[in-house]
């Protein structure tokens, strides 16, 4: 069983990097040597009627400096808590949770959409081969640039203001991408349609979902999603995302 | 100094057990909390056999607490047989049994089941509020609460706690109804049915629409059922609802449980158990108390 740890942590720098959405790089003492790209972290609330922890990708490690960094978005009180944390500010965090992206050989698509694309950045940096990266947007971009270093990089607004008109699907459409395997995290749409487009295909298709998490580590059974066969843990069909996920073989799994 | 309580003839090397629910059955948290320090571990609910809970979402955070309708999901008596009880046998900590059931017969099931298994105690609960059948429709009249208890108790070779729910107009009737059907303990209170809106979305926070309430922010609730039903039945209560670090557990036992169970506390801090073991025991000691059992119900009126 991999290792897994509850820390305190300090605040390295936290900013806002496109409209509600903020980068944080955060010392750990573990956690980021551990963390594999796919996994998460888990991010507590100082404020105590805020019991749950959050969820939360890891993007990038720097095991040099121990540091681990989260791009997230402001989504209620919790991560708007996080979001007005300095340099310096002690953070309490718990992880790595999750399985991982399994790391393959050949051509891939990393498809990420909106706030499903900081863990690809982290993927991108540790997968090997001949990569693709298709990043969809709502309007503003970010992150993007980043990407450059491990390969070419296609966007997609839905205003298109940046790359492709449309979806990811589109991008990829419009410039004729191919690849072997596909691997994504964004918005459950997205999702949907990335499953389907690598089925016709016979694609490998990996895929990281999310859901509303209580303990992050199995134990709740918050955190489910359906699955095709009957689960080795649960005894049913479904899988705990936080344990047997969070990425998932798109085809053991419906979302 | 002695932090040993006694539950139905099962003794506890500390008052501290875990909530049904939020602990799994203790393999998750073991990477981080020594279940040895533990009075008991509470499983999570098993049936006879396996369920797939309600749909997602499941939880929501509350201010002070926590929503959820995970609908018990769980593998069933046989997997949880092989795989559960073997995994808590490892550690020198007792084994309560939470049992859910849809029928009178489903629970008798279960019970018969683990008589011959090394299960310390078992939990019947009939107070779950987010199933359709079986669960809190057995816990809200105190007749169908005596009759499921009489029938367990036939088939239970444990000892029966009998865990209410506090969505009930009178919790001490609950508490003697269960006494009456032969309970050996009773535990409250689960959670107390709650509902959030999605203002943008205009949608139910949870998929079930309703979910169970639970945290500190229905501690209060918790210490005045608890301290109702202490005063009404013999048989020692477990108090539950809101635990969430010392203080809130001997307020509990104060108000007359011989026990606490720690619940949504765990997901914010998994190793609070283990702290309010600590703390109780600095408790006792700052009091000048050499026996934890001398604080059950030793709440004054104030002068």
């Amino acid at each position: 069983m991999s290792e897994k740890r509850r820390e305190r942590g300090t605040v390295i720098r936290n900013s806002e990097i496109s409209n509600g959405i903020f980068d944080m790089w955060v010392r750990t003492e573990e956690i980021a040597r551990l963390a594999v790209p796919g996994q998460f972290v888990t991010l507590y609330c100082e404020d105590e009627s805020r019991l749950l922890p959050r969820p939360i990708s890891v993007c990038d490690t720097d095991e040099t400096n121990r540091a681990l960094r989260v791009v997230y978005r402001i989504a209620g009180k919790g991560t708007k808590e996080f979001a007005g944390l300095s340099e310096g500010a002690p953070l309490t965090l718990a992880g790595p949770f999750g399985n991982g992206f399994p790391i393959r050989k050949g051509t891939s698509f990393l498809i990420g959409g909106g706030i499903g694309i900081p863990p690809m950045l982290a993927l991108a940096k540790r997968l090997g081969g001949e990569k693709q990266m298709i990043l969809g947007f709502r309007d503003k971009t970010f992150l993007a640039d980043e990407f450059l270093q491990y390969g070419p990089v296609f966007v997609a607004t839905e205003d298109g203001s940046a790359g492709t008109k449309g979806n990811v699907l589109d991008a990829i459409r419009e410039h004729h991408l191919d690849a072997e395997r596909i691997y994504a995290c964004g918005p459950l749409p997205m999702l949907r349609a990335v499953k389907a487009y690598a089925a016709e295909r016979g694609m490998e298709c990996y895929v990281s979902l999310e859901e509303r998490m209580a303990c992050g580590i199995g134990a709740c059974l918050g955190c489910v999603c359906k699955s095709k066969e009957t689960d080795a843990h649960t005894n049913v069909q479904n899988k705990r995302i936080c344990k047997e996920g969070p990425v998932f073989e798109a085809g053991e799994v419906e979302f | 100094m002695n932090l040993e309580v006694k539950i139905a003839g099962v003794t506890l090397k500390n008052p501290v057990m875990t909530a049904s629910g939020t602990f799994g059955s203790g393999e998750e948290f073991s990477d981080f909390v020594d279940l040895n320090r533990l009075g008991a571990v509470v499983t999570k609910g098993v049936a006879n056999v396996p369920w797939e809970g309600n749909p997602t979402p499941r939880v929501a955070e509350v201010c002070g607490g926590m929503l959820n309708a995970i609908g018990l999901q769980n593998p069933g008596i046989d997997v949880f047989v092989k795989r559960d009880i073997p995994f808590l046998k490892r550690f020198d900590t007792k084994i309560v049994v939470n049992v859910c059931g849809k029928s009178a017969a489903d629970y008798c099931e279960v019970a018969e089941r683990l008589s011959e298994e090394p299960v310390d105690l078992l939990e019947i609960n009939i107070s779950c509020p987010n199933v359709k059948e079986g669960g809190i429709a057995f816990g809200q009249s105190s007749r169908s609460v005596e009759q499921i208890t009489r029938e367990v108790k036939k088939y239970a070779a444990q000892p029966v706690i009998m865990k209410l729910s506090p969505n009930v107009t009178d919790i001490a009737e609950m508490a003697r109804a269960a006494e009456a059907g032969g309970a050996d303990a009773v535990s409250l209170i689960n959670t107390l049915t709650g509902m959030k809106i999605d203002i943008h979305k205009r949608t139910f926070a949870l998929a079930n629409k309703t979910g169970g309430l639970s945290g500190p922010a229905i501690h209060p609730v918790a210490v005045r059922m608890v301290y109702e039903a202490a005063r009404a039945v013999k048989v020692p209560v477990i108090g539950m609802g809101g635990v969430t670090d010392t203080q809130s557990a001997v307020e509990m036992m104060l108000a007359g449980a011989s026990a606490v169970s720690v619940g949504t506390v765990n997901f914010h801090d998994f190793r609070a158990t283990e702290k309010i073991v600590q703390g109780i025991e600095a408790y006792l000691k700052e009091q000048g108390i050499s026996d934890v059992n001398e604080i059950v119900g030793a709440v004054r009126q104030h002068i």
